[in-house]
Order: structure tokens, then C-alpha cells, then sequence
């Protein structure tokens, strides 16, 4: 197995899994927390990254296919997505291509809401292309909840990301239209969106 | 440059005298009461003619320690906010009878920050993520921006006031975070509790719930062990995330619950785990005290902030990030 990236939480691997090239979502055992609620926490939680990830494909949003869960192990073994993030190909396309995929954006983000889903963490970095399809991936800071607070939070946060990372204007109004056009009470979220803008607090730092 | 801080936002009233030279802070005295209630709570006006009565007691005392002449002042700085509205008026009246008599300038300084500003004084960090704990306050604060943000807090009550509440029901003095870390240590069985962790927030009324059900079914020492490492290890997580969030890699703590043994612990640990570094200043300075506000109206003043006597209105829900930075 392979390392690809290590979170606060989570390591993700490359890995081989009959045949198959895979990736390998384990949670960590933290240090600090005392054995028992160590690992009820990662249990839990590996759990729910399962349930939340098959909810949105039931929603119509695209998630990798979850090939195993190993509760021991805290580890989700999830299809490997061989295509692009959008974070790192966005800015190169046509401005037709850009609509076109900022109001996919939209549409299924509209759908996890609707279907009480919260990603969590929503980024460009986040989402991925291939086969001409958008898929979502990393569920890890996701709930379940159908409050316009945190549909607001979850949306406040792509809205940074690509104020942040992506130099055309235009990306998140696309998004938002898309938005509004596929969720009835989208309306109250982006009333909420201005409101948590002025606390002024999840600001994420660019690198 | 010397400044008389004056801290009253809840049940303690504090004085410090801090000099600044360059960028040294010197602490020159700093002593402090702290209200006990006989039973219940804090009741606000209590706490407030506690602070009445026994201001002028520690300015004489703080005078003294310093061994200064009170003409040797050149700032008066006070806890404008947040905290219990009389404990504040207080301390602003306070601070403003010793602005006029002895004609010198008056700044408002923002508690939580100072309980940052501080620790940075005298740890070394640089530029930490706090997790500032204490009775009413829980957040996990960093500079970003131009600005001390709140990355992460309670969603219902500050974990001091989910420790002490629970104390009080079993029978525990005022304030009961020192208790349940004696009692804690006894613990050997872990009871599961509710762990709230929402994103960078943390909220602790479920939990407070949850134990009190306990209460009548199993130890007391069992309960405060499970009580201390759910609360402490859902903080250590939220310290973690800002620090992941933000790329900073300096933790400091701050806030009267801080100077639980086992939080720093466990704070330590993780701090370990990722590499980083762990800060934590003597409990004199962790909990409420007037060398705080004295030493962050310092650096506020000298960065050209200044506040007229029609601006020292205290403020009782005074927001971390609303505050301009200009020494940073």
C-alpha cells in the first residue's frame, strides 16, 4: 500500500485489492483519546462515511464505489478515480465547459441537500472528472441533516474555496443558479450563506 | 511604559501592573479575588459588590507589590467584554475613576484576546492556535487575516460550566473542575457518553445530561473519568482540525480549566503526534487575571489604538473576531 495523503484524521492509500486498484480510506488511532473511546469514535465515524457516501449516490450524486468496509481495521476500501480534480482543471477550460460543470456543481449539491446530506467539505479540490462525469469524494466531515445552518456552512465554504482558488467571477454564481433552479428551499440556505459570510469564521487558508 | 490592567468579567477581580520595555513583558504584580458562591452558581450582583468590596484592597496590594508610586502609571487598561454585565461596569468604573484622577489614558481591552496575547507573552509561541477553556468561554482561536478568528466553540455551554454543573449536583464546591480532576484520578472505568464533535465545534449539554443520568448507578470517581477524557479528548480533536485548517504548528492554552493536569496532557500528546509544539503559561496567568489586560492594553496603546471615556461602554457579548488587530 501506498500513501497518498495523511489528514488529521485519515490516511489515504493506493492499494491493490483483488486485481482491482483501489483506495484506502483508514482512520488513525489518536494518542490522546483512551483505548475505548478511541475506538468507538473511529468505528462510528467509519460507518457513517460508508452510510453517507451510499445516501448520495441514492441522492444521484456520483461517489467512488465502496468495495469493502473493515470496522476492525477502521478502513473504507473505495474505487479509484482515475480522472481529474476540478480544482486543477477548471481555470484551463472553455468558459462552456466551466457552465457546464458549475451548474453540475450545483445540481448535486442541491441534491445532497435535499436528501438531508451534508458533505462537510465541500472544494474543487474535492470533486473529480472522469468519464464525463462529476463525481463527490471525502464524506469524512459529512452528517446527516436537513438545518439551512449547515446546508449555509456547506455552501459558505465551496463559495471560499473558489473566491480563493479560482480567478473567474463567474464559477460560484453558476453554481448557485444551478443551485436555486434544483433545491425549493435554496433561497433560505443562501440567505444563511451571507449571514455565516459576516461571522466571518471557517476561512480557509489557500495553499 | 507601565499599565494598571483591571480584570472583573466574572467572579474574579484582578489587578496587574505590567511594563513593557521593547517587546519584553514584566510583570510587576498581579494578585487577584475570586468570588465564591455558598451555594448555586454565579449569581452576577453578588459577584459584582464582591469586586466592589474588594477593589481597593488588591489596588493598595498591587501598589505595593510593584512597589511603584500609583504616579508611576502611564495606562489604565479594563476587561470591556465579554463576561456578566456588572462584574464588567465594575471594573470599567474602576477603571475609569483611576483614568481621571490620575489623567492618564483609558483602553478596553477584549478579554479572550488577552487571555492569548499573554500566553504568547510569556510562553514564547509565536503564532499559536489557542484553545482558550474556561468557565463560560470554549473556542479555538487563531490570527488570520488581519484578525483573531474563531475557528472552532461550544454550541451550548463552556466546558467549565459543564464540569461545575455537574459538580454542583453531586455535592461539589464552587469552582468543581479542581474536584473532579482529584476524584478522576481514582476513575478506572470508562462509561460511555455522548461525543459531540460538529465540524470545529464542541458542545457539552448532552454530556452534562448524560452523567447526571449516572449518577445514581455507578461511581462517582468512574463518572468524572469518563466525564474528563470525553470533554477533553472532543477539545484536543478541535484544537487539532484548526491547527490542520489553518497550518499553524504552535498549540497554547489558556483559560482557568487549562490548568486540569490531564487536559494538558492529553493537549500535549496530540500536540506530540503532529509534531508540533505545546505551550501552556503557569495557572497564575491561565485563569482570569489582571496582567493580562494589562500587558494586551500595552500592545493595543502602543500601536497608536486609543478609546475616549464615551467609547469604554462595556460589552457583554463582545466577539473575539471583532476586534481590530493593530500590533500584529
Amino acid at each position: 500500500m501506498e500513501i497518498i495523503k495523511r489528514g488529521a484524521e485519515a490516511e489515504i492509500y493506493l492499494a491493490d485489492w483483488h486485481g482491482r486498484k483501489v483506495i484506502v480510506k483508514r482512520r488513525i488511532k489518536k494518542g490522546y483519546r483512551i483505548k475505548e473511546l478511541d475506538e468507538r469514535i473511529r468505528e462510528q465515524r467509519t460507518k457513517r462515511e460508508a452510510l453517507l457516501m451510499m445516501a448520495a449516490r441514492k441522492a444521484g450524486v456520483s461517489v467512488p464505489i465502496i468495495y469493502d468496509v473493515r470496522i476492525k481495521d477502521k478502513e473504507i476500501v473505495m474505487q479509484y478515480l482515475n480522472g481529474e480534480r476540478i480544482k486543477d482543471v477548471i481555470d484551463l477550460k472553455s468558459q462552456q465547459w466551466q457552465k457546464k460543470i458549475c451548474r453540475e456543481i450545483g445540481r448535486s449539491i442541491a441534491n445532497l441537500h435535499e436528501n438531508g446530506i451534508i458533505h462537510g467539505d465541500i472544494t474543487t479540490s474535492n470533486m473529480i472528472w472522469m468519464h464525463e462525469k462529476l463525481y463527490f469524494i471525502d464524506f469524512g466531515l459529512g452528517i446527516k441533516s436537513i438545518e439551512n445552518e449547515d446546508r449555509g456552512v456547506d455552501l459558505h465554504l465551496l463559495m471560499e474555496a473558489f473566491k480563493a482558488a479560482h480567478k473567474n467571477k463567474n464559477l460560484f454564481q453558476w453554481v448557485l443558479e444551478s443551485y436555486e433552479e434544483n433545491f425549493d428551499e435554496a433561497k433560505e440556505v443562501i440567505k444563511k450563506v451571507e449571514e455565516i459570510a459576516r461571522r466571518g469564521r471557517y476561512m480557509r487558508r489557500v495553499a | 511604559m507601565i499599565c494598571l490592567g483591571i480584570e472583573g468579567t466574572a467572579h474574579t477581580i484582578g489587578i496587574g501592573i505590567v511594563e513593557k520595555s521593547g517587546s519584553k513583558c514584566n510583570i510587576l504584580a498581579n494578585v487577584s479575588r475570586m468570588y465564591k458562591p455558598e451555594k448555586g452558581g454565579i449569581h452576577p450582583r453578588e459577584a459584582a459588590n464582591h469586586h466592589v468590596k474588594h477593589f481597593p484592597k488588591i489596588l493598595l496590594e498591587s501598589i505595593e507589590k510593584a512597589d511603584i508610586n500609583i504616579k508611576d502609571i502611564d495606562l489604565i487598561a479594563f476587561s470591556i467584554g465579554p463576561g456578566l454585565g456588572p462584574c464588567l461596569r465594575t471594573a470599567a468604573t474602576a477603571a475609569r475613576v483611576l483614568s481621571l484622577m490620575l489623567k492618564k489614558p483609558i483602553i478596553g481591552v477584549n478579554h479572550c484576546i488577552a487571555h492569548l496575547e499573554i500566553g504568547r507573552a510569556l510562553t514564547g509561541c509565536i503564532d499559536p492556535v489557542l484553545l482558550y477553556v474556561s468557565g463560560g468561554n470554549t473556542q479555538v482561536i487563531a490570527f488570520m487575516e488581519g484578525k483573531y478568528r474563531v475557528f472552532g466553540e461550544t454550541l451550548d455551554i463552556g466546558i467549565g460550566n459543564c464540569l461545575d454543573k455537574f459538580g454542583r449536583e453531586v455535592g461539589l464546591p464552587f469552582p468543581a473542575g479542581p474536584e473532579i480532576e482529584k476524584i478522576a484520578r481514582k476513575g478506572k472505568k470508562y462509561l460511555s457518553l455522548p461525543y459531540s464533535v460538529k465540524g470545529m465545534d464542541v458542545a457539552f449539554s448532552g454530556i452534562l445530561t448524560a452523567c447526571l443520568h449516572l449518577v445514581k448507578k455507578e461511581k462517582l470517581e468512574d463518572i468524572c473519568y469518563s466525564l474528563q477524557e470525553t470533554c477533553f479528548s472532543m477539545l484536543a480533536e478541535v484544537a487539532e482540525r484548526a491547527m490542520a485548517h489553518t497550518e499553524k504548528d504552535e498549540i497554547l492554552l489558556g483559560g482557568g480549566v487549562a490548568c486540569n493536569k490531564r487536559l494538558q496532557e492529553i493537549i500535549r500528546i496530540m500536540a506530540t503526534e503532529r509534531k508540533a509544539r505545546f505551550f501552556c503559561p503557569p495557572n497564575e496567568f491561565l485563569v482570569d487575571n489582571g496582567a493580562m489586560i494589562a500587558w494586551t492594553g500595552l500592545l493595543m496603546h502602543e500601536s497608536g489604538m486609543k478609546m475616549k471615556l464615551e467609547e469604554t461602554k462595556v460589552r457583554q457579548n463582545y466577539r473575539t473576531d471583532e476586534v481590530e488587530i493593530t500590533w500584529r
